[in-house]
């Protein structure tokens, strides 16, 4: 409430605006898209759903769609981009997955979100949806013991309907080129290091959400130009309600009570963390094959940066690096928390 | 003797009904409402599901709207249902759906029996009370609520206003003294008899029935009429969280739930299907009369509470970002200090009081080169990097972060005026901040450099405005911090004393004489230092007032370095 007060009327007519643009546009890009293998009539009322755009991840597949349907992921709503790795064959082949395919710019569509943007609006709808990449996995406060429904009834009951999670780089102790993933396996097993104390956090006026960077990126990539360091801000859960758009990736929505994910007044809200296995030896490899394509975000910057400082370094991990051994531990470290979940 | 419940259902009635089929085979006659609004399909599985149970019965169905008169007449009818059919029942107690008995019935039964004439039920006058919604207690038996809480707020609050400015006030019947408590109750017959057969009632249920949640205020008060005994607590262990939002059981909390020697808990995850196994499965276990005790569950809930509505200090993450007040109370999480011109009047500064003090002590945490960690290492604790430009990128997230990750060791570096000073207004604000300043310090290694004169005295003029500013933020009125500034002059005057000060102030109640002392630089020169300073037409005031005779007060000057004795 208080936040909204901050915004004048013109600066909330301008917001209304860029949404209605947002819509216009995902669904100007929903030609871009061509179906698969529909399988949306089976998504239940109830059902919780996890949309997702991808590019040759067929070694990363089975574990990733087995980790969400233990979590209590029910449909997966899947983009694939210009994949030749057999990603399409492998998803199309998964019982809970719909699919659909795309030749066309991965950058030129926003990154994928404009792609989201429209499913979401189309079978997102009150639903609770996940929106990840197959490198990420979401962590939520008692997430070893309770399924996700638990949390989106809790959710429902207190009337929140978009829960934050921060994106926590995890790497491999040693080289990266060392760090060799078997299909099928838990990626936290090889890159399970994080950095727990060095982000940074400013509050975006204009949307109203929190612009978090830092963790091992920064460290190591970012050390001499810190503004390009990687956004780490994610509110990846939402229930979808008519006109919702995410504005860049998932750092940021509209309308812009979405954002407000955080207690401005001292306290903690409930949040998790999304664990972001993206530093594994198929990593160089893929890092390379991005900078060529050019299609990733500021003229993949943030990809030379990584071919650079792998050369110079090549391994994230330093005596303070912090073992992954639970949700327990990265609340302790106050990188996510339990607010007043029991 | 024998407890019989009732049960008010509106959603998830399959977990009522197992909860319902287990009170029934284990003797306790049920009488259970189910909110009208339920689907058809629902309650007749349901029914059909419990219709091999003698001692079940369903009541009229009402639509229950939350805080509404329509849950206490489907309480009522209820109640007269299991008194009518259910002559051996001595005790009624009121459950939910949601509800999840806990003990065997037989212990229920085996308690009550120590109690046949109590009333368990909280009870609590209106002025007593601290749990209400929206401020509203007395409030609630006096004013009208025609507009939904749940859906319509602002009209139900500018309703309540306008009736608070007329000074508008209903009349509460006589007898009724109104009373709020939990709506989960178990009364004796008599009791309940009395209040449904008492010859007001109509008159009170008309009053009632446009009370404020009346759930939580109809037998609550009316006990107080009828009851010979009250025990002001319920049976059914059922806390809210700083919403006056139920909290939930899940799985989980099974090995809780099981020392909690409660009878009943509310609210139960449908879900949850570990706690409805165990639960719902009779046990062999000897009979028990332990009073409940849900002190650690209520510690949990509390700590929960206080973490949501306040908060980790000194920590800013994802879901805290205190923009307000709150933040600039207490920035960081821990004590601090900050030394200024220390490093720069003894050699060995860091080393000396690292040793001394057994805390952490760094350098120049804000050089502009370089941040100066405690033994020169590039990564502290929590990863926190040495690169100036990231701890330039957000200065106040640096500290937090630092002193947040080295939490239980004390943390101490140096600063002065050759450093990036955007940190300066953080440090003023925060309360964890003990900043200890020694101003025109930064003549020392002015007076032993090299450069040319135009230069220093170039040099020197910067430092000293810079120092100015910096000082003049923490000596503000708003300043927050335990700022102390001594001049050069005023601390090589007598520096022992200081620094023994300083010491007692970072250890209290452990003040052991200093022994060793750092060593002091070679401070001959200073006073003509400073009188060249002043000869080119600079005003080094911050220096202090130190003598010309190329020596501090009182002290023979040494030839070389000395130590302070």
């Amino acid at each position: 409430m208080d936040e909204d007060r901050q915004v004048s009327l013109f600066g909330k007519y301008r917001l209304r605006l860029e949404r209605r643009r947002k819509r216009l546009r995902s669904i100007r890009k929903r030609r871009e898209l061509t179906s698969v293998v529909n399988r949306t009539k089976d998504i239940k009322s109830d059902g919780i759903l996890l949309f997702c755009t991808l590019r040759n991840e067929r070694i990363r597949l089975p574990f990733f769609l087995e980790y969400y349907r233990q979590l209590g992921v029910s449909n997966f709503l899947i983009v694939e981009n210009g994949s030749d790795d057999g990603s399409r064959e492998f998803l199309q082949a998964q019982e809970d997955v719909s699919l659909w395919t795309s030749h066309h710019s991965y950058k030129r569509s926003k990154f994928g979100i404009d792609w989201l943007n429209w499913l979401l609006a189309k079978y997102g709808i009150g639903h609770w949806n996940l929106v990840v990449d197959v490198d990420e996995f979401f962590v939520y406060p008692f997430c070893d013991s309770r399924p996700l429904r638990a949390l989106t009834d809790w959710l429902d009951a207190s009337s929140i309907k978009s829960f934050g999670a921060m994106l926590v780089d995890m790497y491999p102790k040693g080289l990266l080129d060392d760090a060799e993933y078997q299909e099928g396996q838990d990626p936290l097993e090889v890159a399970e290091y994080f950095d727990a104390g060095n982000y940074m956090i400013s509050r975006n006026p204009k949307y109203g959400n929190l612009w978090i960077q830092g963790g091992a990126r920064a460290r190591a990539f970012f050390g001499s130009e810190p503004r390009r360091a990687p956004a780490l801000n994610k509110i990846p859960l939402v229930k979808w309600g008519r006109g919702n758009v995410y504005i860049s990736s998932t750092h940021m929505l509209l309308p812009r009570g979405l954002n407000l994910v955080y207690d401005d007044s001292g306290g903690e809200k409930a949040s998790g963390c999304l664990m972001h296995a993206k530093f594994l030896k198929t990593f160089r490899e893929k890092s390379e094959e991005e900078l060529n394509r050019r299609q990733h975000f500021a003229n993949s910057h943030e990809y030379r940066a990584y071919s650079k400082g792998l050369k110079t370094s090549p391994s994230l991990w330093c005596r303070w690096s912090e073992k992954y051994i639970n949700w327990r531990q990265l609340e302790i470290l106050g990188l996510m928390s339990k607010g007043n979940w029991v | 003797m024998a407890v019989g419940f009732i049960i008010l259902a509106h959603q998830d009635l399959d977990r009522a009904a197992e909860v319902a089929a287990y009170l029934a085979r284990n003797g306790a006659p049920v009488v259970i409402h189910v909110d009208a609004r339920t689907g058809e399909n629902d309650f007749n599985l349901m029914q059909s599901t419990l219709s091999r149970y003698e001692n079940v019965r369903f009541s009229k169905r009402f639509a229950c709207d939350w805080g509404k008169y329509s849950i206490v007449r489907a309480t009522q009818e209820a109640a007269e249902i299991l008194l009518r059919d259910f002559a051996s029942v001595s005790h009624v107690f009121l459950a939910s759906g949601s509800c999840l008995p806990l003990r065997p019935i037989a212990d229920l039964n085996a308690y009550l029996a120590e109690f046949p004439a109590t009333d368990f039920i909280e009870s609590v006058t209106t002025e007593e009370v601290s749990w209400t919604i929206g401020g509203l207690d007395l409030e609630r038996f006096t004013l009208r609520f025609p507009f939904s809480w749940k859906k319509r707020r602002r009209m139900f609050d500018r309703y309540v206003n306008l009736q608070r400015k007329i000074g508008y006030s209903r009349r509460i019947p006589r007898g009724v003294e109104p009373h709020l408590g939990s709506q989960w109750w178990c009364l004796t017959r008599a009791t309940l008899t009395l209040i449904l057969r008492d010859p007001q009632r109509e008159k009170y249920d008309r009053y009632f029935s446009k009370v404020w949640i009346p759930d939580e205020a109809y037998f609550q008060s009316l006990v107080r009429k009828h009851a010979v005994n009250i025990e002001s607590r319920s049976l059914t262990l059922s806390r809210f969280d700083y919403q006056g939002k139920p909290h939930v059981f899940y799985d989980d909390h099974l090995p809780l739930l099981l020392r909690s020697d409660c009878f009943v808990a509310r609210k139960i995850w449908p879900r949850a299907d570990k706690l409805y196994n165990r639960f719902l499965t009779e046990q062999e276990q000897p009979l028990s009369i332990a009073e409940p005790n849900p002190r650690k569950i209520d510690r949990i809930f509390q700590r929960a509470n206080e973490q949501r509505t306040r908060g980790r200090t000194g920590r800013r993450m994802q879901s805290r970002f205190p923009t307000s007040e709150v933040w600039s109370l207490q920035k960081t999480c821990a004590p601090y200090s900050v030394y200024e011109g220390f490093s720069e009047i003894f050699s060995n500064f860091e080393n000396w009081l690292e040793k001394r003090t057994g805390s952490r002590v760094h350098g120049r945490l804000f050089h502009k080169a370089e941040v100066k960690f405690s033994g020169g290492v590039e990564v502290l604790n929590g990863c926190l990097s040495n690169s100036a430009k990231l701890r330039d990128y957000n200065p106040a997230a640096f500290l937090e972060n630092l002193i947040w990750n080295t939490q239980g060791e004390h943390q101490s570096f140096q600063f002065g005026p050759a450093d990036r000073q955007d940190i300066t207004r953080f440090i003023a604000s925060d309360q964890n901040a003990r900043v200890l300043v020694i101003t025109g310090a930064w003549s020392i290694p002015l007076l032993h450099s090299r450069m040319e004169f135009h230069r220093i005295r170039a040099i020197a003029a910067r430092y000293q405005a810079t120092e100015a500013a910096h000082v003049a933020i923490l000596k503000s009125h708003d300043t927050r911090a335990e700022v102390k500034v001594w001049t050069l002059a005023e601390f090589i005057e007598d520096p022992m004393t200081i620094l023994q000060s300083i010491l007692d102030g970072l250890e209290p109640g452990l003040s052991r004489k200093l022994t060793e002392v750092p060593k002091m630089a070679n401070l001959a020169d200073l006073g003509q230092f400073v009188q060249r300073l002043k000869n080119e037409g600079m005003n080094p005031h911050s220096v202090g007032d130190i003598p010309l005779g190329n020596r501090p007060a009182r002290k023979k000057a040494p030839p070389k370095p000395y130590v302070v004795r």
